[in-house]
């Protein structure tokens, strides 16, 4: 199926509407672009649009009730919030450290959740 | 009363106030202290938890809460004080500081002083919306502090006036979190906020944003009820007819920054109006000889590596201000196309850091530095645009020093 697609281009602020035409394999610019690089930008965008993931887990008997967290990589787009829902049922126990894997293969992607804060225990 | 001696003392421990103290105490200064009302450090960065801090600076894109802890760690190595939990009331112009903590008043003495207080969000009474008072009404910020921080979500269906950056990253953060975003309304025919996140944030999430619209109305009885919002023609008149009543309850304004100065202001310090900062030299120092200021209560920022390597500066003079001369002063004006410039002031020659905002987007443009109608310094830029911020630096000779005339910043 051929689906033609307007992407907005982040390169720079111009912010040229690249109009794009792809099969899922298959890629073309159609009109649009201003320079070359929106051409790799939109390639990128039309078949492989990933994002980074950040969000929050819950902590227990933390200084704080959250730690922040984010993904390794840039997780593809469709898989955002299956992710979100795997990183939701999660519930750390304080202290956790910046950089602790939180989650492993999140909902399948190969791609590890890890804190990205220190949050201490709560003194009682 | 305690009394103390410093020879930097810093006010305001987040990304600016942590840079200056760093690069204060490398550049000679042997007592610095860092000041700062909350109980952490780092200021607003340990609710930003999104990416994008520090590529420029480090080449790899950090979170906000990593971003400072590399800068806590650093101030740590270097055995700076940081005072949490302190509240600066004063300072006056022998720069004598004082504070107030849990031991009581605090006197602080100090060779120089660093402005690093941040900013304030402005509320809905700078918009001037009519209409009720209802609960369910958060600035940005606010919304985001009680998200990352407490775990509290302000509300189910959710709007948001102004297209800043920290609204945008907040209609992506209440989508992750199960919110309804039913748009956000901007009053300017183009967004407030950044590119990127103009496509990451609401484009990805279709969410709907609303350019030359304004909110009109507020109704709710306890909580908020229904916000109307409008379109607007281009002296920002209402269009009659275009009212459209939206259900939600709750709405988030993002409406920009206020530079936080009360403390600055009392001093006697002289505030630009446009940036609502303090008006500095090339050497960001301030009215009152040895008080620097640096971060967004200088200039609001959109970019942290920007903020940092600009605050590194300010410690750095603070930290040697006795080589600091001073020859003639010349004002830096905005011209055409420009709103602000810093420094707004120049008191020697050399090489010399702008940092400017324009006022508009536009394309294909040039900066030019003019000298009495004579063009000093010009540099090509193939965009504008108001979001991003535009530095540089450009080489004022001496002459124009010797001759005392202003010099005028535009775009043509």
């Amino acid at each position: 199926m051929t689906n033609e697609k307007k992407i907005t281009c982040i390169v720079c602020p111009i912010g040229c509407k690249i109009l794009t035409k792809t099969d899922g394999t298959h890629f073309e610019v159609l009109n649009g672009n201003k320079c070359k690089r929106g051409v790799e930008y939109a390639r990128n965008e039309a078949l492989d649009p990933r994002r980074m993931l950040t969000t929050t887990v819950l902590v227990k008997n933390g200084k704080w009730p959250l730690v922040s967290v984010k993904s390794t990589k840039p997780v593809p787009k469709q898989k955002i919030f299956e992710v979100l829902k795997e990183i939701k049922k999660i519930t750390l126990a304080a202290p956790v450290t910046s950089g602790q894997v939180v989650l492993e293969n999140a909902a399948g992607t190969k791609i590890d959740i890890v804190s990205t804060k220190t949050i201490t225990k709560i003194k009682k | 009363m305690t009394t103390s001696t410093v020879d930097v003392a810093v006010i305001g421990a987040g990304p600016a106030g942590l840079a200056a103290a760093i690069s204060a105490k490398e550049s000679g200064a042997k007592n610095v202290i860092v000041l700062d009302r909350n109980s952490w450090l780092g200021g607003i960065l340990p609710q930003c938890i999104h990416d994008g801090f520090g590529v420029i600076e480090t080449g790899s894109s950090m979170t906000g809460p990593e971003y400072a802890q590399m800068y806590i760690n650093m101030a740590e190595k270097q055995k700076i004080t940081l005072l949490c939990e302190t509240m600066v009331l004063s300072f006056d112009k022998n720069l004598t500081i004082t504070a107030v903590n849990k031991n009581g008043l605090q006197k602080i003495k100090t060779k120089s002083i660093i402005l690093s207080m941040g900013c304030r969000e402005r509320t809905r009474w700078f918009a001037m919306i009519p209409g009720d008072r209802p609960s369910g009404i958060f600035t940005a910020g606010v919304a985001q502090a009680f998200i990352n921080l407490y775990n509290i979500m302000p509300g189910k269906n959710i709007l948001i006036l102004g297209s800043g950056d920290v609204g945008l990253i907040m209609a992506r953060r209440l989508k992750f979190e199960g919110a309804n975003v039913l748009g956000v309304v901007e009053i300017l025919p183009f967004p407030s906020g950044l590119p990127r996140n103009v496509v990451q944030c609401l484009d990805d999430y279709d969410t709907p944003l609303y350019l030359n619209h304004t909110v009109t109305y507020i109704q709710g009885r306890e909580r908020l009820e229904s916000v109307t919002i409008a379109q607007i023609d281009k002296n920002r008149k209402v269009i009659p007819g275009t009212e459209r009543k939206i259900k939600c309850d709750t709405l988030l304004l993002s409406l920009g920054l206020i530079p936080e100065n009360e403390l600055a202001g009392n001093t006697g310090i002289n505030i630009d109006n446009t940036t609502g900062g303090p008006i500095v030299n090339q050497f960001l120092e301030t009215s009152l000889p040895g008080v620097f200021a640096c971060g967004n209560c200088l200039q609001v920022y959109d970019l942290v590596d920007e903020l940092s390597s600009d605050a590194k500066r300010a410690g750095a003079n603070a930290a040697q201000k006795k080589n600091l001369k001073t020859e003639k002063t010349i004002k830096i004006n905005p011209g055409k196309g420009v709103r602000y410039v810093v420094p707004q002031l120049i008191t020697v020659p050399g090489k010399t850091h702008f940092s400017l905002r324009v006022i508009k987007p536009e394309e294909s443009k040039r900066i030019i530095i003019n000298s009495g109608g004579k063009e000093v310094f010009s540099k090509k830029l193939a965009w504008v645009n108001p979001a991003n911020m535009i530095s540089f630096d450009a080489e004022i000779p001496n002459e124009i020093l010797e001759k005392e005339q202003d010099l005028e910043v535009c775009l043509a």
